[in-house]
């Protein structure tokens, strides 16, 4: 087993791991986190591509490379504006969790995590 | 099994582990400073697939600056993850939830196993046209040559993540600065740190954004390590976030997109299309592009670390 | 292969595509730098242009009968990235170069800076974010390549979330961070798919994939994972909790481009997606599920909008239900009736984007001159503001797909493509869909029709009144299109064409 397909079933992992994350944890950062680690293994199944692409002189594809890189900065803006979210939600409201549910009643205003 | 083999299976397994940490760990803050350890683990996955460019900018940015904003946002959630106790999903939601996961995480890892040797490649095609660039590092060339478009308006997303960063603001502090003011006595332990880490940070971020064009690095990778430079120095309060209504920072944030998107258009005139580069020029336009695109992820990085605004704008 | 290869080449016209991403992506940069009272200048300036831009784009393909192609950089796919205008992308451009000046003019009110002051937030903050949503959906429309398209994504999500909670109240603030959470989900599923499809492949260009794409289980799980996502972030049942609270608490003008163009962007990519890159696969069986989760929104949206108390939550779950309608296009994509079942979803997607506009803005209108939007408290001000109820019911008339209205002729091609494929129940769905919206469209406006007109805090002006009774109409004029119209719009759709022949 090479190093990129280990790389990729990690990546498998990850991305399953992040996901039970964000399902299942209610607080808005723990969800942040669990993206973040979805985010990494997406990114690691694009390394294994990039490894199995490796041809003309170089080890790695760079396309799929340049894609990650990409895929990182994006990553990183959306955690600034969830956190950004996240921290302003719990300055008015004392709280910081959605829960799995949804939270908009369908008779009432459409209150948030109540 | 080789020593080599051997420590990429111990890693995969560590990789794992801390992740594993970050979704269960009882604590938030413990959960963050195991997200940037596996963070620093990661940049040596990305080392062993040989994509250094890579494990550059996941140490720099999605270890080292999304784990400062992560460390910081639990800081300060500490009191909302006591109210969160009873919210709990039920046993059966965590049963599906596992069970669906690990579907989709055991269907994910079918495909990667299925995945042929030698996969389909643009490499050759690549390095064939690597030369026209007058670049050496076929990554650089990717992101600015290729596929630019995707680069430009990545660059415009930065722009939009302060924009919605700051539109958090309560309206009285509109034009503020984020974060909090200088101090006038810095603690010293921090103070020391800071200022000594600051020059050297500085000479290697810019060093890895020159040496980009041929070896491992880039600008984003320079100017993350650049923005890290910056983010100490305000954790330090040694200085402080500027007015957000400052026209230089407006313009050192656009700085980076703008220029990009005019040599874009320029090409139209030059080299006969949108994005093109002419041929002999390509790689001076290519680092001055790169060098705007350096100082606006130096300046974006932090400003979205620092939050919305704070501080009632001054004047 | 060759003709694969051939197939990607610049054609006339082609200049104009990039020109429609980066004309508004140049005004969000210029408004951030120069701010205040500028932003607003710059959005109302670059409007116009992108009309043009828009109407230019679609008489290419028009006189050309073939997409129009422009090849960035010079490089050619699968090495560089291709932006692709086909008759489906022509009319989203148009449509969207259309009500964004409409809400626009009505946001001109809440958001202008006054004198004296240099810059306040909610302006500055609105007119970056609204060119930054039509920059975002212009790529998508025109976008060649899958990678560009998550860029794209990206992009839209970023400019949507900050105007749903621009009001800064709790309630925003935790729609628009599920809002984000749900169109993170979103884009990470989708780039999976991506990095599936590269690794099959090695390319990610629209043509050549579509070429080049066999039944494998990398490709049935790329696509499933791209579903998902999209789906998420269109909101389709259930995955549509996200919605409700996020488009009725955000400010009119901007509800009105959330429902009408953002979520059409990402419904935009689902088609892409079916029915250009995956048309190889044998889509009976994933058809039939978009099929059902639509029917299933159409039942429960419709169902759950009758018990709603705010008119604006109601047009909300209204556009859960209409969305559902978009879905029933996918089972019925092969075979003689695709190229009605194709314009049908388009016609839908098109009507509704006018018709849900128009009720936003003039429940907007209705919120601002009574203080309030509950449906209780609507009683007799019909009588007081005429053409926004109007505006209101015509855009109702769409939305139940009564004659003469765009929604009546998606609805029509979408049952004439149903009963002729033998597939009954998706014509049923739509018939009880029509009774259910007549319900909670009768609910909302009967009292206003009758009864003494309440006390109004303002008149509304005339000309937001115009603004949304134009794209009212608009949705109603749509019924009226020619045939050259169905036509044009099946220009590079492969499915259809196939069907034609």
């Amino acid at each position: 087993m090479t190093s990129g397909t280990l790389a990729g079933l990690v990546g498998a992992a990850l991305v399953g791991l992040g996901l039970y994350g964000v399902i299942v944890d209610p607080q808005a950062l723990r969800k942040i986190l669990a993206f973040n680690l979805i985010g990494s293994g997406v990114f690691l199944v694009f390394g294994i591509v990039a490894r199995k692409g490796a041809a003309a002189g170089l080890q790695s594809d760079p396309i799929p490379q340049a894609m990650v890189i990409t895929g990182i900065v994006v990553a990183f803006a959306a955690s600034a504006l969830a956190v950004a979210l996240t921290l302003r939600l719990f300055e008015e409201t004392g709280r910081a969790s959605l829960r799995a549910d949804g939270g908009a009643k369908p008779g009432g205003d459409g209150a948030g995590p109540e | 099994m080789s020593v080599l083999a051997a420590l990429d299976i111990g890693l995969a397994l560590l990789v794992f582990a801390v992740a594993a940490w970050t979704v269960f760990a009882p604590g938030a803050f413990a959960a963050t400073v195991g997200y940037v350890v596996y963070g620093l683990l990661l940049s040596l996955v990305w080392i062993r697939l040989f994509a250094v460019d890579v494990a550059l900018t996941e140490a720099a940015i999605g270890g080292g600056v999304t784990g400062v904003l992560l460390i910081g946002a639990a800081a300060r959630l500490r009191q909302a993850e006591m109210t969160t106790v009873g919210e709990a999903p039920s046993g059966v939601t965590r049963l599906f939830a596992a069970c669906l996961c690990v579907l989709v995480a055991a269907a994910l890892a079918g495909v990667v196993l299925l995945l042929p040797d030698q996969g389909p490649t643009l490499a050759p095609q690549a390095m064939e046209r690597l030369p026209e660039t007058g670049l050496g590092n076929p990554v650089t060339a990717v992101l600015i040559a290729y596929r630019s478009f995707d680069t430009v308006l990545e660059k415009v997303v930065l722009v939009l993540a302060v924009v919605g960063v700051w539109s958090l603001a309560a309206d009285r502090y509109w034009g503020g600065a984020p974060g909090e003011a200088r101090a006038e006595r810095p603690e010293p332990t921090l103070a020391f740190f800071a200022q000594m880490l600051a020059p050297i940070g500085i000479v290697v971020g810019v060093h890895i954004f020159w040496v980009g064009a041929d070896e491992p690095g880039g600008a984003f990778q320079g100017g993350a390590i650049l923005a890290a430079m910056w983010i100490i120095l305000m954790m330090a309060r040694l200085t402080e976030a500027p007015q957000t209504n400052a026209f230089w920072l407006r313009l050192a944030l656009i700085a980076g997109p703008a220029v990009f998107l005019a040599a874009g258009v320029a090409g139209v005139a030059v080299a006969g299309g949108f994005f093109a580069y002419p041929s002999g020029l390509a790689k001076p336009i290519i680092l001055f592009i790169e060098a705007f695109m350096v100082l606006s992820i130096a300046v974006t990085l932090p400003m979205l670390v620092a939050g919305p605004p704070r501080r009632e704008p001054r004047r | 292969m060759s003709e694969g290869a051939s197939a990607i080449a610049a054609t006339a016209g082609g200049s104009l595509l990039p020109l429609a991403i980066l004309v508004p992506a140049t005004g969000v940069l210029l408004s951030f730098l120069l701010g205040g009272r500028q932003a607003q200048r710059i959005a109302f300036g670059l409007m116009p242009v992108q009309f043009v831009i828009a109407i230019g784009i679609a008489s290419f393909v028009w006189r050309s009968g073939e997409p129009v192609v422009y090849l960035l950089g010079g490089y050619v796919p699968p090495l560089g990235i291709a932006l692709r205008a086909d008759g489906f992308s022509a009319v989203m451009l148009v449509t969207a170069s259309l009500i964004m000046p409409a809400a626009g003019l009505y946001a001109w009110v809440n958001f202008s800076t006054p004198r004296g002051s240099t810059e306040r937030r909610g302006p500055l903050v609105v007119w970056t974010l609204l060119q930054a949503v039509q920059a975002a959906l212009s790529l998508i429309f025109l976008g060649g390549d899958l990678f560009n398209l998550y860029v794209a994504l990206e992009l839209l999500t970023f400019a949507a979330v900050p105007l749903v909670c621009l009001d800064g109240r709790p309630e925003t603030l935790a729609a628009a961070l599920r809002y984000l959470m749900f169109a993170l989900f979103g884009a990470l599923f989708y780039l999976l798919g991506v990095a599936l499809l590269y690794g099959a492949y090695g390319t990610l260009d629209i043509v050549l994939l579509s070429e080049r794409i066999r039944a494998e289980p990398a490709v049935w799980l790329a696509a499933g994972l791209m579903t998902a996502g999209l789906l998420a972030k269109t909101a389709l049942f259930p995955l549509h909790l996200w919605l409700p609270p996020a488009h009725a608490n955000a400010p009119a003008a901007a509800s009105a481009v959330l429902s009408g163009l953002v979520v059409k962007g990402s419904f935009f990519l689902i088609v892409r997606l079916w029915f250009n890159v995956l048309p190889a696969l044998p889509g009976a069986v994933p058809g039939t599920i978009l099929a059902t989760l639509g029917s299933a929104a159409i039942l429960v949206g419709s169902t759950l909008a009758l018990r709603q108390e705010r008119l604006k939550l109601m047009i909300a779950y209204s556009t859960v239900a209409q969305i559902g309608y978009l879905f029933l296009m996918f089972p019925l994509g092969s075979g003689p009736w695709a190229a009605d079942a194709f314009s049908g979803g388009v016609m839908q997607a098109l009507s509704h984007a006018f018709a849900k506009a128009a009720m936003f803005l003039s429940a907007g209108l209705i919120a601002e001159s009574l203080g309030h939007d509950r449906i209780a408290g609507l009683g007799g001000a019909g009588r007081a503001m005429p053409i926004t109820f109007l505006a209101l019911g015509l855009g109702g008339l769409s939305l139940m797909g009564l004659p003469p209205s765009g929604g009546f002729a998606a609805k029509w091609l979408l049952m004439k493509a149903s009963i002729a494929a033998g597939q009954w129940v998706w014509a049923a769905v739509m018939l009880a869909g029509g009774l259910l919206a007549g319900g909670y469209l009768y609910r909302a406006l009967a009292p206003a029709l009758s009864g003494e007109p309440p006390n109004m805090k303002a008149a509304p002006r005339r000309s937001r009144e115009g603004v949304a009774l134009a794209l009212a109409l608009a949705a109603v004029l749509l019924a009226f299109a020619p045939p050259p119209f169905f036509a044009f719009l099946q220009i590079g759709c492969p499915a259809a064409s196939v069907a034609l022949r």
